[in-house]
């Protein structure tokens, strides 16, 4: 076991994957100095300027350019430093990069990851905040994922480097520094997600950084006598539906969180299918529809805090059948 | 290598008759294509009628023949191309087979797409074809990914990045450029001006003295050619490809052509100037290769026989278009990603 860092656990992984395979490169803006993040911090001083390029500001030709690099046998990893940044590049993933194997008649494969960056990061306002999971999930030929730890950080995102289809990787711009043990070899698969922590009363289903806010909100319920089951996604598509399926069976109720927008959000395809599955009663917690604001008071209130999914916690165990729910 | 390719030391006759023969297949492939799409696609005051054999739309490379054949008699099947929506003629320049071609069109299983992409999307990579492009300067980035790559794996391909004068305007362009300079990567960008931008003349949207002098702004040598001289273009293409091959960086040709039918092929285009088209007819890259021919001493029959076998070839690819089944309902499932298919809705 090692202790490491979001930013570091990545850069292990994307070390490893490019030691074992020569076709794997990295190109963004600014990696040769380890990244805006540090999260390729020595990778190029060890794989040199061909193979961990620094790129102009030119998103659409990141993205375009690590397709025709992907279609001509290597295999990219793509920095879009936020995920803003990958709207100027939005032809380039959605018609180009994910609709190439099919609409090409399964004549090449497309194995780039591309790392966007998500989430509400300390005073960077509305256009360096947003979580946009949802805009991805909803293209064919795309693979989402968002860790929400160090280890599975490590581990998705070899996972990703070694999947065939285009992927978005969305890592938590606040999860950074976030330490923790990254067992050796660790791996994760693509489409698992995993059982945070059990429960009996409620399934609560989120990603990313929200993983550690419902962590904490469930704690404080166990303590008022609520029992929350925590599903960390960590892949959007393909989500794991058995184990989110399995799970609400077991405890009747179905709450899902994120920090995006609540409105469109992926949370409502989750809740949509427990709710014709099951017809268990279902809820969501997301963001307000507002952009992220610059001071602290207006940023808090894009923010979804544990206290707030606490109280959403109990006010649907409390009121099951009744209020908001849609069962 | 592509057919299409003339052989090494041919003599300056056999030389151009190679370069007709492509222009003469482009040509009789785009009529019959044009033939086939009649009411392929409600547009420009124009019904759609479902019995058409080419569904949707259908964009002509007629009169811009020369471009294609003259590019691609200078590239190897190993070296890479990128096209745009108006791509039949590059794809059977760089040496691709017209009946799968068709195939495609029709929407047929044979289809080089497995009839899921179309005209627009028309692809052979066996061949180095990397696919049109329903995107206007789409394909800028992804030529640049392909030559990036070639670099960085040490292989000797060139990459052929062919795009309209209508790209120049796009973001792409200038990204496109400025990479493949900063990188010296081994790239010839071919701007196939075909003077209109959809229905719009692009001379009108265009600020500045165009797209060679844009090119040059960015520190790439460009040149521009009369892009219905089959000839010219073929000579332009040769020079700066082997400056690529020798090292010298990403190169830019600015081919001038001229668009003979509409946007699509229901596009009557009777927004343009008719003494325009007539005036542009009398440059079609065709009869202008024949007057050279001629003037080389090839026979008139030989050039007829050309254009006979060219029409035979299309014939033949059109009556295997119309015996190919169309793909299966369940191949729509297919090829859409590995993890995450099709599991559900």
């Amino acid at each position: 076991m090692a202790l490491m860092n979001y930013a570091q656990a990545a850069c292990q992984a994307l070390a490893e994957a490019m030691r074992a395979d020569e076709r794997v490169v990295a190109l963004g803006e600014d990696l040769g100095r380890g990244g805006v993040f540090g999260q390729y911090r020595g990778l190029q001083q060890e794989f040199g300027a061909a193979r961990v390029i620094d790129t102009p500001i030119s998103e659409a030709t990141i993205i375009g350019a690590a397709v025709g690099m992907a279609l001509t046998g290597l295999r990219p990893v793509v920095e879009m430093r936020v995920v803003d940044f990958a709207l100027c590049a939005i032809d380039e993933i959605v018609n180009q990069a994910a609709k190439n194997r099919y609409m090409f008649g399964g004549q090449g494969r497309v194995p780039l990851v591309a790392r966007l960056p998500i989430g509400i990061w300390s005073g960077s306002a509305a256009q360096h905040s947003q979580s946009l999971e949802a805009w991805f999930a909803h293209i064919p030929g795309l693979v989402v994922v968002a860790p929400a730890t160090p280890a599975d950080n490590c581990g998705l995102l070899a996972a990703a480097i070694a999947c065939g289809d285009p992927v978005i990787y969305m890592e938590h711009k606040e999860l950074w520094g976030l330490e923790a043990e990254v067992p050796p070899q660790h791996t994760a698969a693509l489409g698992k997600g995993h059982i945070a922590r059990d429960g009996t009363d409620l399934t609560l289903v989120t990603w990313s950084s929200m993983v550690h806010t419902a962590l904490a909100a469930a704690g404080q319920a166990a303590l008022q006598g609520v029992s929350v089951e925590v599903i960390d996604l960590r892949t959007i598509w393909p989500w794991d539906r058995e184990l989110v399926l399995a799970s609400a069976a077991r405890t009747g109720r179905l709450l899902v969180a994120h920090e995006a927008v609540q409105a469109a959000g992926f949370g409502a395809e989750v809740a949509a299918t427990v709710a014709e599955e099951l017809g268990v009663p279902v809820r969501r917690v997301g963001a307000p529809r507002i952009p992220v604001g610059y001071a602290r008071t207006l940023e808090d209130v894009a923010r979804i805090s544990a206290q707030e999914l606490l109280r959403e916690l109990k006010l649907f165990v409390g009121s099951e059948g009744r209020g908001r729910s849609m069962a | 290598m592509p057919a299409s390719i003339p052989a090494v030391n041919a003599s300056p006759a056999e030389h151009l008759l190679a370069l007709y023969r492509t222009m003469a297949r482009i040509r009789a492939f785009e009529n019959a294509a044009e033939e086939a799409s009649r009411g392929s696609v409600a547009a420009f005051g124009a019904a759609s009628d479902t019995a058409a054999l080419v569904r949707g739309p259908l964009h002509l490379s007629t009169g811009q023949e020369a471009v294609a054949a003259g590019v691609c008699a200078n590239l190897a099947r190993s070296d890479y191309l990128t096209s745009t929506h108006r791509g039949h003629g590059h794809t059977l320049a760089k040496g691709a087979d017209s009946a799968a071609m068709m195939c495609e069109l029709f929407g047929r299983a044979g289809g080089t797409n497995k009839g899921k992409g179309g005209s627009m999307h028309i692809a052979d990579f066996a061949v180095g074809m990397l696919g049109a492009n329903g995107v206007v300067a789409a394909g800028i980035p992804i030529a640049v990914g392909a030559a990036h790559s070639a670099k960085i794996r040490g292989s000797r391909a060139v990459v052929a990045c062919l795009f309209g004068d209508g790209a120049i305007n796009r973001g792409p362009f200038v990204e496109g450029l400025n990479w493949a300079k900063i990188f010296e990567l081994p790239l010839l960008f071919v701007c196939e001006d075909n003077r209109y931008s959809a229905t719009t003349a692009t001379g009108a949207m265009t600020a500045g003295a165009g797209a060679a002098a844009r090119a040059r702004g960015i520190g790439l040598p460009a040149d521009t050619v009369d892009g219905n001289d089959v000839l010219a273009v073929d000579t332009a293409a040769r020079d700066l490809i082997a400056r690529i091959r020798s090292g010298g960086g990403p190169q830019f040709l600015h081919a001038l052509t001229y668009r003979v039918k509409g946007h699509v092929s229901v596009d009557a285009a009777a927004y343009r100037d008719q003494g325009e088209l007539q005036r542009a007819l009398e440059g079609d890259p065709l009869k202008l290769a024949g007057l050279q021919l001629a003037a080389l001493g090839v026979a008139a029959e030989r050039i007829s026989a050309v254009d006979t076998e060219a029409q035979a070839e299309i014939e033949a690819a059109l009556a295997a278009a119309h015996a190919a089944p169309p793909p299966e309902p369940t191949e729509a499932y297919a090829d859409v990603q590995d993890t995450g298919a099709g599991q559900w809705r």
